[in-house]
């Protein structure tokens, strides 16, 4: 069965393909409803080879599925095929399963919207090239789906593009993810310059060859860790995250928390046979980068008022603990926290959704409250997973979030205090959103002359999916239950596509019980705090939301002055330059022309005794030149 | 002695030639036409350039890509000035089989696209004696008779540009004739040089054929270097190449729509393919010594050129200045001198025609409906027309490089090719890449973004015929971008050829290839094998 692959990116490729057609036609909903079903059978496609897997032994869980050559020039030869192994299969079946739902929500968020068609027409495509990036078995294959699901994440940002800052934040997310591509691009020329393939399969075989430099593999490292930092959001280029939550909050929960963005952390578990043969400094580094990415972004979500930008800054954090653990070699553990991440990261972003949708969107949290009882179902839901990314146990983040901290902890004791501390924050800012949401007095009536909002609950094809997540959401951490080689099912399972380059832990099972529950205690303070400032008010909020953390730390104003400053003087520089300098020099090699002609042109005045005077002038010079040639 | 070289054709009609004649003839009969039948004039125009790129498809039914030589097919050859050894000698490889072709699309698709404004029979009649002049260069294997074409090219266009263009035309057309002319006279010096020294040096009677001069490489290495310069210098011009590209984007921004098309979509590629022919091919060692030069001068222009265009505030400038970024690409993967980066090269100009031959015809097409290019007098597009902007959208991404689009494949095995050869260089040449998608999307948001206001929201949707017109290109992006297998084989044993040429003719030069073709990197398996 595992030959059915092929099946599983097919479905929403005729989806994308059947919509573009006759996208217009359908209209709403009926364009919605195929875009789902095309999800649901890539989903039941993921489901039918993932049982099919499951039944052979672990070492014939890999099968490479080739469908054409793609580019053949030279010696470089690369092929359009699939490889199916337990890691592409489990980022299928969370991107397919998560992406049906979100699917389906859709049909009633989009309700109404003149465009609705174009929107699954894209959404469609993004699925489809985000299989192509997990399933590709080659460098450049699965660079076809990253620049594909790039695209789509411009289409779709901007989809609302009347408004100038969805289409800049548009344009913002794709170039600043080109900047990380360039360092995918170099990757992948330093592999084929060393080993001469851009195949998985054909690179693991050769990279640990004696004759490929530790320094060598370590700039490969680097460069693709560029990618994935663009890819990723990690500091410095997670910049475009948080305005692409202009885009519709559906796009937000597949392409902005769940899928696409876990993809820069994919690819560094994809190439782990490489990670482990870079030197220990520059998994150091990514460590770090990680770190302090999930502490930056924590901390500037603790002072955000807009829903969608908290849940923007807390997706960059949770990349964050994913990078952490990709630098550490847990690579299970950043599967594992990915999986459980997309389940309440898209349930608490079409939670965010289906209130904005009952607020006739609005989006800021200042003008929400006690929404809990008119929205029950969004508000239960809503519910689940703030507990689950706070780390509540036994909630689904609680587990993966855990593990993680775990194997910092081995690393670096310092690491794990970052994340202890960023676990803290991410309980306080989340206990914050669901209390000045759902709890307390109304705030949204404030205002006599606003048109009037009447909170309402979504329709049903917004809440099935709210249940489905939330439920996933709780079970979640079941995949993977540290208590004892038996119970960690995703470890075994990711095995094949790990070749033994995991880092194990060497901490006891007191120390383990120890960090766990000084885990829990943080937890529990950020928790603590944030009841008692949003719901009792019995500290006062100015404390933590602080003007410089509601301005994001002034990074992303800062690097905006300096690219619409000093780089766009020096754009206009050098178009100054070629205008003045180069182009002068044209012309003015043409003025330099046209006035020695009309100066010469004096001397055709077409007066017969200018030009006798001339012969004359003339034939004297020339007899005293001979003259002097012959007495000397 | 050129019998061995040249692989005899099984067809035994002179295809070659009928490319230069068709259009020709064309040409000539639109001129006995009424002036004021002007549909049967277009018609005319397009039959004969439908049939010479009919003629094109057929030359690729019948090429032989498994030709293992990569040598030059269907020649044919026909004394004309004996005592000179000039002659009518055509002939095709895997290199320019693929431009032809491109050439022969091309010119059907823009007189089907673009109505003249006015004197449709002397403009027809121009643009047929055009395209008779390009298909000429890309065939001739005569020196003298490739720069007869090189040279009758600029006539049309100056008048095209002249009488047809915009604004300021007549400056725009006197600085592209100008500016190649100067380019390509020394060219004729040198051309007659070579041909002289050749003779001479072999004790043999003069001859300007190509392929014998090319093979015997009997000229001098110090003098060949500086005969290369007067090619290298006419191409460099006609490509362009930085700092001698300002002609350019005045030609093209006053040039009439199917005039930019062609400008960008074909003429650019008659240097870009003389460098490889005449450069590459008859001067090995002269290009391998400079090639350090034009690799920097490509990422110049790469470089250069996107930051120029992101600058620009009519978009029909932009278009072209970013041509100078693709065509930099070009020259970069030219003078890598390896298989990958040459191929990519060769690929590279077929889809810079038709990414950038569309877009001209979209920037066209927004020209007639607002009368305007001047980017901030647009703005909204999108609402007004929203099939014209998801072509737009389309051929923006292929010309930013998305992969699956045709604009990536090229520029990958250039920018592959190059880092095998000369990594730097690669390495500064890839921000290209993130500068592309800078300048673009940021046109692309303020012509089609945003709000829309007054006469944008009257702007019309595509009509059926400028689908029609946009269809075809649109396929060809996609097709190349997923399935380039065809093009790449075909043109895979000529580029080899070349690469080979110069490895026998230049004593210090071996092609670039990976570690692992060089036999430098075992499997972990075989390793463990020998402890």
């Amino acid at each position: 069965m595992l030959d059915l692959v092929w099946l599983i990116p097919v479905f929403p490729l005729m989806g994308f393909l059947t919509l573009i057609c006759i996208g217009r036609k359908t209209g709403e909903p009926a364009s919605g409803w195929l875009a789902t079903s095309a999800m649901a059978g890539s989903f039941l496609s993921s489901l039918i080879v993932f049982v099919g897997m499951l039944s052979e032994e672990s070492e014939n869980r890999q099968t490479v599925f080739t469908l054409f050559d793609w580019i053949p020039a030279g010696d470089f030869q690369v092929e359009i095929g699939f490889l199916a192994d337990p890691l592409s299969l489990t980022m299928c079946l969370f991107i397919t399963g998560v992406g049906t739902l979100i699917h389906l929500y859709s049909i009633g968020y989009m309700h109404g919207d003149p465009n609705f068609s174009r929107f699954f027409t894209y959404l469609n495509l993004f699925s489809f090239s985000m299989l192509i990036l997990v399933l590709g078995d080659n460098l450049l294959l699965t660079f076809l789906g990253w620049e594909g699901v790039g695209a789509c994440s411009y289409l779709l940002i901007s989809f609302w593009f009347s408004d100038p800052a969805n289409a800049t934040a548009g344009k913002k997310a794709f170039i600043t993810n080109r900047v990380g591509d360039w360092g995918f691009m170099i990757a992948m020329f330093l592999i084929f310059f060393n080993v001469g393939s851009l195949q998985y399969l054909e690179i693991f075989d050769l990279i640990g060859s004696n004759e490929i430099a530790q320094t060598t593999t370590t700039f490969i490292v680097l460069m693709l860790f560029i990618g994935a930092v663009g890819k990723s959001a990690q500091f410095p280029l997670y910049l475009w995250l948080p305005d692409a939550m202009a885009g519709p909050t559906p796009v937000s929960a597949l392409i902005h928390a769940a899928t696409m963005v876990t993809s820069g952390v994919y690819l560094l578990i994809r190439v782990n046979p490489i990670m482990v043969e870079a030197s220990s400094w520059s998994t150091g580094l990514i460590a770090w980068v990680g770190a302090g990415t999930a502490l930056f972004a924590a901390s500037i979500a603790v002072a955000q008022t807009d829903i969608k930008k908290v849940l923007a800054y807390s997706t960059v954090s949770q990349l964050g603990y994913m990078v952490l653990a990709v630098g550490c070699g847990a690579y299970t553990a950043a599967i594992f926290h990915m999986v459980t991440h997309a389940f309440f990261k898209a349930l608490l972003f079409l939670g965010a959704g289906s209130v904005i949708h009952g607020m006739n969107g609005e989006q800021d949290l200042r003008r929400y409250g006690g929404l809990r009882s008119l929205m029950p179902v969004t508000a239960g839901t809503f519910i689940i997973g703030w507990l689950a990314i706070a780390g509540v146990p036994p909630f689904a983040g609680f587990w993966s979030k855990d593990e993680i901290l775990a194997f910092a902890w081995d690393k670096n004791p310092v690491l794990w205090f970052i994340g202890l501390f960023t676990a803290l924050l991410t309980a306080f800012y989340m206990t914050r959103q669901v209390i000045l949401t759902f709890f307390g007095e109304p705030r949204y009536s404030n205002d006599s002359d606003a048109d009037e909002i009447q909170p309402h609950e979504s329709p049903r094809t917004m809440t099935f999916p709210l249940i489905v997540l939330a439920f996933l959401s709780v079970v979640g951490g079941l995949i993977q239950l540290p208590f004892s080689s038996s119970t960690k099912w995703l470890e075994h399972w990711l095995e094949p596509a790990m070749f033994h380059n995991e880092t194990h832990l060497h901490l006891s099972g007191l120390t383990l019980w120890v960090l766990a529950l000084l885990a829990i205690i943080s937890v529990g303070v950020g928790i603590f705090v944030g009841i008692s400032t949003y719901l009792k008010e019995k500290i006062d909020k100015q404390i933590f939301e602080k003007p410089i953390l509601e301005n994001a730390w002034h990074f992303d104003s800062t690097v905006s002055k300096i690219m619409g400053g000093p780089g766009f003087q020096a754009f206009e520089a050098i178009t100054k330059f070629d205008k003045k300098v180069i182009d002068g020099a044209v012309d003015g090699t043409g003025q330099f022309v046209k006035r020695t002609a009309s100066l010469l042109r004096l001397s055709q005045n077409g007066l017969v005794r200018t030009y006798a005077l001339g012969i004359g002038v003339g034939a004297v010079g020339l007899l005293i030149w001979f003259l002097l040639r012959t007495t000397i | 002695m050129t019998s061995l070289l040249a692989t005899a054709s099984s067809a035994t009609f002179p295809v070659l030639p009928a490319l230069l004649v068709v259009p020709s003839a064309g040409a000539l009969f639109i001129l006995f036409l009424p002036r004021t039948r002007k549909d049967l004039i277009k018609l005319t125009a397009l039959i004969f350039s439908t049939t010479t790129g009919a003629l094109s498809l057929w030359l690729l039914s019948e090429f032989d890509s498994d030709s293992q030589s990569g040598m030059f097919q269907f020649v044919s050859r026909q004394s004309w000035i004996s005592d000179f050894g000039i002659s009518w000698s055509f002939g095709v490889d895997g290199i320019s089989l693929f431009l032809i072709i491109l050439t022969g699309l091309l010119f059907p698709i823009a007189f089907f696209a673009v109505d003249p404004e006015h004197n449709e029979r002397s403009y027809f009649a121009w643009m047929l004696l055009l395209e008779a002049g390009v298909m000429g260069v890309f065939c001739a294997l005569d020196l003298i008779l490739f720069f007869l074409c090189f040279e009758v090219v600029l006539v049309p266009m100056y008048f095209l540009i002249s009488r047809w263009g915009h604004g300021n035309r007549a400056y725009a057309a006197t600085k592209f004739f100008l500016f190649t002319m100067a380019g390509s006279a020394l060219m004729l010096v040198g051309i007659i040089t070579v041909a002289f020294l050749h003779a001479k040096n072999l004790g043999s009677p003069v001859t300007f054929d190509l392929i014998q001069i090319a093979e015997s490489q009997t000229i001098a290495q110090g003098t060949a270097r500086w005969l290369f310069l007067t090619f290298a210098l006419a191409f460099a011009v006609k490509i362009p190449i930085f700092p001698l590209h300002t002609w350019l984007p005045d030609a093209h921004t006053e040039a009439p729509t199917a005039g930019s098309v062609i400008l960008a979509g074909v003429l650019l590629k008659l240097g870009t393919y003389g460098l490889l022919r005449f450069g590459l091919y008859l001067f090995p060692e002269a290009s391998h010594f400079f090639a350090p030069v034009f690799l920097t001068l490509g990422v110049v222009g790469i470089i250069y050129g996107a930051v120029v265009a992101a600058m620009q505030k009519d978009l029909k400038r932009l278009v072209a200045y970013s041509s100078i970024a693709h065509l930099g690409f070009i020259v970069l993967g030219t003078f890598a001198l390896n298989t990958e980066a040459l191929q990519g090269s060769v690929l590279q100009m077929v889809n810079h025609g038709i990414s950038t031959g569309a877009l001209f015809l979209l920037v066209g097409m927004i020209y007639e409906r607002r009368h305007t290019r001047q980017i901030d007098e647009l703005g909204g597009l999108q609402h007004s027309a929203p099939l014209m902007a998801a072509f737009f959208t389309v051929v923006m991404l292929s010309s930013i490089g998305l992969p699956g689009l045709n604009g990536f494949v090229g520029e990958f095995l250039i920018l592959l090719g190059t880092f095998t050869a000369h990594r730097w260089w690669a390495v500064i040449a890839t921000i290209g890449v993130v500068l592309a998608a800078l300048y673009l999307l940021w046109a692309y948001q303020r012509v089609f973004h945003g709000p829309v206001e007054k006469e944008n929201a009257e702007v019309a949707d595509l009509k059926t015929k400028e689908t029609l017109v946009l269809l075809p290109l649109l396929a060809l992006i996609v097709f190349l971008g997923i399935y380039p297998k065809p093009v790449l084989n075909r043109m895979e044993n000529s580029v080899k050829a070349l690469v080979v040429h110069i490895e026998e003719h230049v004593s210090e030069f071996e092609e670039p290839v990976n570690r692992y073709s060089q036999g430098e990197i075992n499997s972990k398996e075989s390793e463990k094998g020998h402890d």
